[in-house]
């Protein structure tokens, strides 16, 4: 077991700049990521444009790890996150060579700086090999996964596509369209907006000019994708603006509806919401007097917001004044509010689902199969949607969207463990890994 | 609107019985649910449809109602996921396999199919139990039902029929009339309580709320058959006072495992408490130690409706309340799954003053009034 002052989890932005804040004021901060190394998803390793925006990018990423080394937190990678109490505890798993390492810290503070994970739209056709979700894609890319000459289709909606296909095209995919759901008019507004945030709009520039070889569809969306003639591939995909539908040929189709927050810890713990953001105050404390939360857990505003709200957190738990930097919070916000608008979701996709496409491919169910109940707990009871091993984390906000039902019950794990990990008696317990034999264990 | 002839409150897997043996007989029926349907103790119960033998009373509802689950096996929908799993009574030592062999003999004059294992036929059946235990019964006739859409099912099932389903709490429920939270009164010749643990509509019901913890893993196809559970268990379920845990371990049809069970007393709150999971996986782990290793999607908990004599409360409120429209159906424990089919067609029998296929009066409330009887206990 091990007792810190205060505890970070997630090393993204917002848990970077806590951890730095509060460690650089005198207390003693360890920060858990299930990541092997601190950054998070924008920092997770060499973002595009980099090294064209003059080390902008990159020198910040460098200067907030430094900063965060020199400061003196500790930083723990590759801990999953599976239980918490606001009393004062977190369990976490940890795979090692040797099996599953269960992990306790105990904590006086804890921040909350979990990030957010794309929304994923069912659609016919989506489980097919070769749809991908955007944000999952440029992982996998990053991870050595070759696109070289591969045609993709990047579709759904958000900033994050263009980042994605400005990424795919880098590694030399031919990315022949963008599919923005969004309307002409919205984008509109929110590009006027972004005057106010010139690096933003900087970016998105840059990621336009690395794609000038891409049509960019506003307004469309996929409403469909097809196999080739092996019936096994992708082949196509069938892109609708409402009025004429079309056939575009690809190999790949990476598809991202935006994000939605990472708040079962919060959830766990008991932390009253905002809609389905954590609820927090000015020095980003929420309703628990011990836990804090920065960054898109409080609503998706990006690496800015992220930061500077990161920045806050750390530095109240070291009980330092954070007034002048909550201005800062609020503009971030304010664009955080109009990005909301600009990429809200049109009604016409929740009509593009068949009855027969799958919505929960953990328990294979289908979108047909969820009508005539009452609510969520009811859907989940009779059809077993958000059983399975992801417990609702990729359905639940599917259905949110669909049928206006939001997952009502948290439990422990958060991610699967092995049963081991709760005979936990403060101390690690290392678990074999599954291929040894029983007998040879003991 | 138009009286109804029953109002049934609460739609966990007994009320939804009920709806279902009134529909068949084309009473007009109403069901009160306040939560969600099946979203009671029937969402977090294990389902497995025992024959158990705690007190001959216990045996014969159990044999009679598990009879009746065997019947409807056919017709049940493909999402109650019935199977005729059997249960093993796993015997530890040879304390133990005394008691396996007691065991086996009540069965047989209860006619109930059970056969006595050695250990090499226990570990022939169940390769993943550890081995050096000494034996155990097979009682190969229990089930296996995956319990909300069971409940789901019946409920179904009685609304084909026209029964009506009225989402709201009852906000109290006496002389024929069931106020109901949104403002609706209803009006029945009568209304069941078949409110789990849940007692204010009648404060004096003699119920008490008692804490379970499961376990659900990944799929595990083919690492366990039968539904097995350690013959310390009924020392535990048998407990009226204190914690305790014992194991019991179901296999589910998606190839998951159930893991059971604790029992507790004295807290009434929902959350997880790792010291009795702990405990309860402990000794799991000490029947199988194959489980260690296994991934855990979820760990919940729920309560039984305990009575002070394990037995549940089917047949008019009498005793508890001067109301003649009032009927229980309520405190089952931890065999409100197995039994809701027989309390149903008790309850019925009752009202309609039928015959009922076994002796009904161990499970007339009213029998926890009696002085002497409650002195006993
Ligand atoms: C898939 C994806 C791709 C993105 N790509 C871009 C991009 O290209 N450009 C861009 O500008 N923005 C991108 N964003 C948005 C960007 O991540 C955010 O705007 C910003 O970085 C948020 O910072 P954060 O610290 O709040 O969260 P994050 O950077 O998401 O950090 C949260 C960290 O917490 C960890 N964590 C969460 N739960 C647990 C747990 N239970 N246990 C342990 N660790 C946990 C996560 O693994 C993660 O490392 C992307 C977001 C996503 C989801
Ligand atoms: C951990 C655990 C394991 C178990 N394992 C098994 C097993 O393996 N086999 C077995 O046979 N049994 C098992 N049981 C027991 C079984 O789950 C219960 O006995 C059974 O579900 C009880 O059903 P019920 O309909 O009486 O109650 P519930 O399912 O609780 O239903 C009562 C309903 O009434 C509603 N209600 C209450 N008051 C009002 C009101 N005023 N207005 C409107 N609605 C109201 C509630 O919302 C609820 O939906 C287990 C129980 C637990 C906790």
């Amino acid at each position: 077991m091990t007792t810190t002052e205060v505890l970070v989890i997630g090393a993204g932005p917002a848990g970077i700049a806590a951890a730095t804040a509060a460690a650089e004021n005198g207390c003693a901060v360890i920060v858990l990521d299930d990541n092997v190394a601190a950054g998070g998803q924008i920092w997770r390793e060499a973002t595009v444009g980099e090294a064209a925006s003059a080390h902008r990018g990159h020198g910040r990423k460098w200067r907030a790890l430094e900063r965060l080394r020199r400061s003196g937190a500790q930083v723990l990678g590759g801990r999953c996150v599976f239980s918490a109490e606001a009393s004062g505890t977190v369990q976490t798993s940890h795979e090692t060579s040797s099996g599953t390492l269960v992990e306790q810290f105990h904590f006086e503070q804890l921040i909350l700086a979990t990030g957010a994970r794309e929304r994923f739209l069912p659609f016919p056709g989506w489980t097919l090999p070769g749809v991908f979700g955007a944000g999952g894609l440029q992982a996998l890319v990053k991870g050595g996964f070759p696109v070289g000459g591969k045609r993709v289709v990047v579709a759904g909606t958000g900033p994050l596509l263009l980042a994605v296909a400005a990424h795919l095209a880098q590694d030399s995919a031919v990315v022949s369209s963008v599919v923005e759901q969004a309307s002409l008019g919205q984008l509109a507004r929110f590009a006027a907006s972004l005057w106010e945030h010139p690096a933003k709009l900087a970016q998105g520039v840059l990621y336009r000019a690395m794609l000038w070889k891409t049509s960019y569809r506003i307004g469309c969306w996929v409403v469909e994708a097809i196999a080739g003639s092996n019936g096994h591939n992708l082949s196509a995909v069938r892109v609708t603006d409402g009025t004429r539908v079309w056939t575009e040929p690809c190999d790949l189709l990476a598809s991202g509806y935006h994000l939605v927050p990472n708040t079962e810890i919060a959830a766990l713990l008991g932390c009253k919401f905002r809609g389905t953001f954590v609820q927090v105050d000015k020095a980003q404390r929420t309703s628990l007097p011990n836990v804090f939360c920065a960054g898109e857990p409080t609503g998706i505003a990006g690496l800015e917001a992220a930061m500077v709200q990161g920045e806050i957190a750390g530095l109240a738990c070291a009980g330092i004044s954070t007034t002048l930097l909550q201005k800062r919070v609020a503009a971030e916000r304010a664009f955080g509010e109009s990005m909301e608008k600009a990429f809200a979701l049109r009604k016409e996709l929740r009509s593009v689902p068949r009855p027969d496409t799958i919505v929960c491919r953990c328990e294979d169910v289908t979108f047909g199969s969820l009508h005539g109940y009452t609510g969520w707990t009811d859907v989940k009871l009779q059809t077993r949607c958000g059983m399975g091993p992801c417990q609702g984390r990729i359905c639940g906000p599917v259905v949110e969207f669909l049928l206006g039902w939001s997952p009502v019950s948290i439990r422990q794990p958060l991610f699967p463990v092995p049963l081991q990990a709760f005979c936990f008696q403060d101390e690690s317990v290392e678990i074999a890994t599954t291929n040894e034999p029983i007998e040879e264990k003991a | 609107m138009k009286p109804f002839d029953i109002l049934i409150v609460g739609a966990g897997i007994v009320g939804s019985a009920v709806a279902r043996e009134c529909a068949l007989l084309g009473w007009r029926v109403g069901v009160i649910e306040g939560g969600t349907p099946a979203g009671g103790a029937t969402a977090a119960g294990m389902g497995h449809v025992v024959v158990m033998d705690d007190s001959p009373a216990q045996l014969a509802l159990t044999a009679f109602s598990r009879s009746l689950w065997q019947r409807d096996s056919e017709k049940l929908p493909k999402s109650v996921e019935f199977e005729n799993r059997g249960t093993i009574w796993v015997a530890a030592d040879e304390e133990e396999m005394a008691e396996v062999h007691l065991r086996h003999k009540v069965y047989e004059e209860a006619g109930i199919e059970a056969r006595v294992l050695t250990a090499a036929e226990l570990a022939d059946k169940e390769p993943n139990l550890r081995r050096g235990l000494t034996g155990g019964l097979l009682v190969p006739g229990d089930g296996v039902v995956y319990p909300p859409a069971a409940a789901g099912f019946y409920l179904a099932e009685a609304r084909r029929l026209g029964a009506q389903v009225f989402l709201a709490r009852a906000m109290s429920a006496s002389q024929g009339q069931v106020l109901l939270r949104d403002g609706v009164n209803l009006v029945a010749e009568r209304i069941v309580l078949a409110v789990g643990t849940e007692c204010d509509l009648l404060p004096s019901l003699p119920i008490q709320k008692r804490k379970g913890h499961l376990v659900v893993t990944d799929r595990y196809p083919g690492f366990l058959h039968h539904q097995l559970v350690e013959l310390g268990y009924l020392k535990s379920a048998h407990k009226v006072t204190g914690d305790s845990v014992a194991f019991n371990i179901q296999p589910r049809q998606t190839g998951q495992l159930l893991l059971g069970s604790s029992r507790q007393y004295g807290n009434e709150g929902p959350e997880v408490e790792a010291e009795i999971l702990r405990r309860m996986i402990d000794r799991a782990h000490g029947y199988m130690p194959g489980l260690e290793q296994l991934s855990v999607l979820r760990v919940w908990t729920g309560f039984r409706a305990a009575t002070a004599d394990k037995l549940p409360l089917i047949g008019p409120a009498a005793g508890f309340s001067e109301d003649r429209s009032l009927w229980l159906a309520a405190g089952f424990e931890g065999l409100g799954i197995t039994n809701a089919p027989g309390a149903a067609r008790l309850l019925m029998d009752a009202m309609l003053g039928r015959e009922s296929a076994i002796d009904a009066s161990p499970y007339l409330p009213a029998r926890l009034m009696e002085p002497a009887r409650l002195a006993h206990v």
